[in-house]
């Protein structure tokens, strides 16, 4: 498998041509920044004000080559599509998921179980790591709920129950997120349970931004494996919303989480990268933004072994062998869903 | 799923008989799900597909030929391109279908090749009114050609590939993995397919074991 590219622009009133074969980038004052060729490329992700050519945007949609729009802060504006390359029959196959409770409810409980494992697995080698006696109690303790959350999925008896486990466990895990943030920088990066829209504090800032990134990751995963990324099964469908994206990367937002925290410990980040609006919302500022863009990109190179597989593959690609595999259950060939572990 | 008068089924393209002799889910990955992925292997097939016309290929003088000649056979449901169709002076046609590669592969993935061209060989059949009796391979690494007569079992064989692909693509199912993994390796659609993971999920276990707590709490 091969893990392409994704350029991200975060130049400001940068525009974007295509010369012969190659993607240009121009600055606003007209100089050439930079010169990519389009097979080296899987998508486009523009923030906030970026220009584009027609003559781009028709060689991106013919080489599948995927479009997306976010503003400024990483939030999904707009996408390019290209011809419907989705399969009829497996759309079909997730409506008729969608119309049988318990298969919804099962598929929901696997990817729930999925997170939860997942979250539990950070505290735990945060508490294995950690040098400070109090932070490693109050992580064991932390992971010592989780794991019970982590008990109650299966029983879970309907969606909302379901969610229930989630949020709790959800509480429990960020609590315990503080306690992994070096402590010199706790003072600037201590989170009070978790806020979005807008976030509340830095560290959710951090994380918002980054979950936007996955989440956009996740999405192409779905088109790419021919899924509908609307219909989703642990969240509800609502008009414009990505729900089964949003299934599909529950498992990888600890993955995320780590990610900040290595960002905020290894101090690549500091109190100065953020911006405090009259009010309360906490925004990323702009050259941050590009520091964290490169972390996620290095970060997608790094090699793991899928449990499944049993053999190596890049982080960035396992949104889409995880996509498959709930392609794989949708059509009634796995007997269930099986997430991605981390290791 | 509406059925008011049964809709004539499409024909197969030729190559479906090939992909399901190599690995029936190839066959249903590419002909039910229309993945397609490009490989190395793929790419090089491309490539002497378009040498078809390049001279250095070795065909038999003053014999009318024809290139890329669409073939179909109506009663089996087939449909197709033959490379190149040589005619005797008698009209009777005799296909040569270009490979990649060299002409010793191993012999099972040999016989998909035949396969195809005795396809072939039975639409030039219903077409002409003519009796193919053999058919030849040429292969580009080995530049030469392996002589293949279009037997009675072939011929079977056709018949029954294409019925079960039929049968593959109105049930909507698609087949396990073949059990030779040889194959795999080289398959342009190994990404898809998850071969190992196909493995795994059919242990009734791993669904179950999603829902393990599996790592030890730490010391209190």
């Amino acid at each position: 498998m091969q893990l392409l590219n994704t350029l991200y622009v975060t130049l400001p009133d940068s525009y974007l041509r295509l010369d012969n074969d190659t993607l240009r980038v121009v600055d606003e004052d007209k100089e050439t920044r930079l010169r990519v060729p389009l097979h080296h490329l899987q998508a486009v992700v523009c923030f906030g004000h970026v220009g584009l050519s027609a003559g781009l945007m028709h060689r991106l949609a013919e080489g599948g080559i995927a479009l997306v729009l976010l503003d400024m802060n990483g939030r999904f504006k707009a996408r390019l599509e290209g011809e419907t390359t989705g399969n009829v029959l497996l759309r079909r196959a997730q409506h008729r998921a969608l119309d049988d409770p318990a298969f919804t409810l099962q598929a929901a409980r696997a990817i729930v179980a999925g997170k939860l494992r997942n979250q539990r697995h950070v505290l735990l080698r945060g508490a294995r790591d950690t040098k400070d006696e109090t932070d490693r109690q109050l992580l064991a303790r932390a992971a010592k709920d989780l794991a019970a959350s982590q008990r109650a999925v299966p029983g879970a008896a309907d969606l909302d129950t379901l969610r229930g486990v989630e949020g709790e466990a959800a509480r429990t895990y960020f609590a315990g997120l503080n306690r992994l943030v070096r402590a010199d920088q706790r003072a600037h990066f201590t989170m009070d349970g978790r806020t979005r829209r807008p976030p509340r504090d830095r560290m959710n800032a951090l994380l918002s931004f980054l979950y936007a990134m996955w989440m956009n990751d996740c999405r192409s995963a779905c088109e790419t494996a021919g899924l509908d990324p609307q219909l989703g099964l642990l969240h509800a469908l609502r008009p414009g919303r990505a729900a089964l994206a949003l299934d599909l990367m529950e498992e990888f937002r600890p993955l995320a989480d780590r990610l900040a925290l290595t960002l905020v410990n290894r101090a690549q980040l500091s109190e100065a990268d953020f911006e405090t609006r009259e009010g309360g919302a906490v925004l990323l500022c702009g050259d941050a933004r590009k520091a964290v863009v490169t972390a996620y990109q290095e970060r997608k190179k790094d090699l793991l072994t899928h449990p499944l597989l049993a053999e190596s593959i890049p982080v960035g690609l396992v949104p889409l062998v995880q996509a498959r595999l709930l392609a794989r259950h949708l059509r009634g060939e796995a007997a269930g869903y099986v997430p991605f572990q981390m290791r | 799923m509406p059925t008011a008068t049964a809709e004539p089924e499409d024909p197969l393209p030729l190559s479906a008989l090939q992909h399901w002799a190599y690995c029936p889910r190839q066959c249903g990955l590419i002909h039910l799900e229309q993945a397609f992925d490009d490989n190395l292997h793929t790419l090089r097939g491309q490539a002497v597909h378009r040498q078809v016309d390049q001279p250095g290929m070795e065909m038999r003088k003053g014999l009318r030929i024809e290139r890329a000649l669409p073939v179909w056979h109506d009663e089996l449901g087939l449909i197709g391109k033959a490379d190149a169709v040589e005619f005797e002076p008698d009209g009777t046609p005799y296909p040569v279908e270009y490979k990649h590669g060299s002409r010793h592969k191993a012999a099972d993935i040999a016989a998909a090749d035949d396969l195809q061209l005795a396809a072939q060989a039975l639409c030039l059949e219903a077409m002409t009114g003519h009796a193919v009796a053999e058919g030849a391979l040429f292969y580009a690494s080995s530049k030469r050609r392996r002589v293949v007569p279009i037997t009675d079992a072939l011929r079977e064989q056709v018949r029954s590939s294409a019925h079960a692909i039929r049968a593959m693509l109105r049930q909507g199912v698609l087949p396990p993995p073949t059990t030779d993994t040889r194959r795999c390796p080289n398959c342009s659609l190994r990404d898809r397919c998850q071969p190992q993971a196909w493995a795994a999920l059919q242990d009734t276990g791993t669904a179950v074991r999603v829902f393990d707590v599996d790592e030890p709490d730490a010391p209190a």
